[in-house]
């Protein structure tokens, strides 16, 4: 088997790659951010009555959470702000489909680079 | 255990060829590991709390402890054979093909980087708190932070971790005296963790709370397998490396399960799930100054080494990534003098800065989470393949893992319900970062691939594999 001899990249080629990796790396990570897609999915549940007891606090936790500096007015939003977990089914699958068709894919174009790869190693001995 | 082979590549610098510096032992090896990781005891962790409660964050702590345990038995038999720089890169490039290792150098540089910007946020914001200065922002303690730790990286390596070594073993004794000033042994004079996890908001989730904490459960112990990264400039791979990272994995645990004991006995769960402080918050519900002091500092060191070693770390996947011409060349210079991957180090700063600054710490978090989930989904299949394609006995391996497949297994089932947990709560921005990876490598397969020297990539003086 020939060996394969890569073309040269040019200077202007090489600035172009490297601004094409920033701004794919900008837009996977700072896009979610953006349209809000990042970070925890709660929302409060807001009680009428905010005492220690209400908000499900024994004795020691109150005195901790005042030892902290806070009341049961400004702990409120920071106990009452939970997850819900309901589970989505149409974007779990979406999620689902996602990730096993992109590790699909890795494998399997990482094999047929692989076994370029493999030939041109061994078959040059 | 036999001498693993050990590949030292070049770059030809100025018509000189220079390599990385072989000058770590195992105690650098361990402070990688540790340094990088031990940020995670004093936050991160406690944010699985938030999503399970105390009790599911306990049970992670175990489970997730067992998740790693497989990752650094994998990982010390792989690396201990592919001694190169890139660590998890060099075994993807070697066992799967370009394309999986392109990508594995992006889970390792985005996991990293991520996790040096949660560093600099928690380090800016502590201080903040400190201060207690109205209209101070982290801002500048943030961008000194970056900039100061990437200088030293680009000084050099052995500078570095030995700075490493020495904040991590501060930061990991203030651990250990916070937990024996309190009384361990004793409930009610200072601990009250009955009174505090109680039948009734144990798992305030239920059982579902305890898979979704999964997700933070990641962090305490999160890039304990960068120790892989140091292959190319440790003096004696296959000792430093396998025993360096299973020291690092003994001393994560105990320091896991003594950070959960003091702060769940210390403050209620809703407050240990949104603190970004928890060691520092337990240091000063002792109602001790010295120990608000201690862990304050503390705090403040684990931040730094975590920092510090992340830039060590990306920087060479980076610089990997150039070598091999998966990216630009360009990348793959090795300084001159100090003989560092300089030029990765100078593009990843403005990265990391410009992060810091648009995101919040447990987005950052998140970030990182997931391209380190990403990584040991693609290990826990790299070593199948690995002992498929050279069965033991066909070459020397420095480090041979037991209970072969058994690691390989719990690995990939605990990744699958990590991605189950990352979808509670956080499953738009997995989404989001996994179409990025899709996209990028399909950029690099019909694209960027042609101008990768087919042969060179593998540079192991290995058999032909089984099965090719």
């Amino acid at each position: 088997m020939s060996r394969y001899k890569p073309p040269e990249q040019s200077k202007a080629g090489q600035v172009f790659d490297i601004a094409v990796v920033v701004v794919a790396i900008f837009v996977a990570l700072w896009l979610p951010l953006k349209l809000g897609l990042a970070g925890a999915a709660k929302s409060i549940d807001a009680l009428d009555a905010k005492t220690w007891e209400a908000l499900g606090q024994n004795p020691t936790m109150a005195s901790i959470w005042e030892k902290l500096g806070y009341t049961p007015e400004t702990a409120h939003d920071i106990i009452q702000n939970r997850f819900h977990y309901i589970i989505d089914w149409p974007t779990l699958i979406i999620m689902a489909i996602v990730l096993i068709g992109y590790f699909v894919f890795l494998f399997r174009a990482s094999d047929r680079e692989y076994r370029d790869v493999i030939n041109e190693k061994f078959d040059d001995k | 255990m036999t001498a693993a082979v050990e590949t030292a590549q070049t770059t030809t610098i100025h018509g000189d060829r220079v390599s990385l510096l072989r000058v770590l032992g195992p105690a650098h090896v361990w402070a990688l590991g540790v340094g990088i990781v031990l940020v995670g005891e004093f936050t991160g962790w406690n944010f699985a709390a938030d999503k399970g409660g105390a009790l599911a964050a306990l049970i992670v702590c175990w489970i997730v402890g067992l998740l790693y345990t497989s990752v650094a038995m994998i990982d010390s038999e792989v690396t201990s054979t592919v001694a190169a720089a890139g660590g998890q890169y060099a075994q993807a490039k070697h066992i799967v093909g370009p394309l999986m290792a392109f990508n594995v150098a992006l889970f390792l540089v985005f996991a990293y980087t991520m996790l040096e910007v949660s560093d600099a946020i928690l380090l800016g914001d502590t201080i903040v708190a400190k201060a207690g200065v109205e209209g101070l922002t982290h801002n500048s303690f943030i961008a000194a932070t970056i900039v100061v730790l990437a200088w030293l990286n680009y000084r050099g390596v052995l500078m570095t971790l030995n700075v490493n070594f020495v904040i991590t073993a501060i930061a990991y004794v203030s651990i250990v005296v916070l937990f024996f000033s309190v009384s361990p042994w004793t409930q009610g004079a200072v601990l009250k963790l009955n009174e505090l996890v109680t039948p009734g908001n144990a798992l305030p989730y239920g059982w579902i709370g305890v898979i979704a904490a999964f997700q933070f459960g990641i962090w305490y112990y999160l890039g304990i397998e960068g120790t892989t990264q140091a292959a190319e400039e440790v003096r004696s791979p296959a000792r430093s490396l396998p025993y360096g990272t299973m020291a690092g994995m003994i001393t994560l645990l105990i320091a896991a399960a003594m950070t959960w004991y003091v702060c769940a006995s210390l403050m209620p769960w809703e407050y240990l799930g949104i603190t970004y402080y928890p060691l520092w918050d337990a240091g000063k519900l002792t109602g001790s100054p010295l120990l608000e002091n201690l862990l304050f500092i503390a705090t403040l060191l684990a931040a730094l080494a975590s920092a510090n070693g992340c830039i060590n770390d990306a920087a060479r996947a980076w610089f990997s990534l150039g070598r091999d011409r998966y990216l630009p060349s360009w990348f793959s210079a090795v300084h001159p003098r100090y003989r560092t991957p300089y030029r990765s180090i100078l593009f990843l700063l403005p990265i990391a800065l410009a992060f810091a600054f648009i995101a919040d710490l447990n987005q950052a978090i998140t970030f990182s989470i997931l391209s380190g989930v990403l990584q040991y989904t693609f290990m826990s299949i790299n070593i199948m393949m690995f002992r498929k394609k050279w069965p033991l006995g066909s070459i020397r391996r420095g480090y041979t893992h037991p209970f072969h497949p058994l690691p390989a297994i719990v690995l990939f089932c605990l990744c699958v319900v990590t991605f189950f947990a990352i979808f509670l709560g956080f499953g738009s921005q997995l989404i989001a970062m996994v179409a990025f990876y899709f996209l990028i490598s399909l950029w690099f397969h019909f694209y960027r691939y042609r101008f990768v020297r087919r042969g060179d990539q593998f540079t192991m003086p290995w058999p032909k594999p089984q099965g090719y």
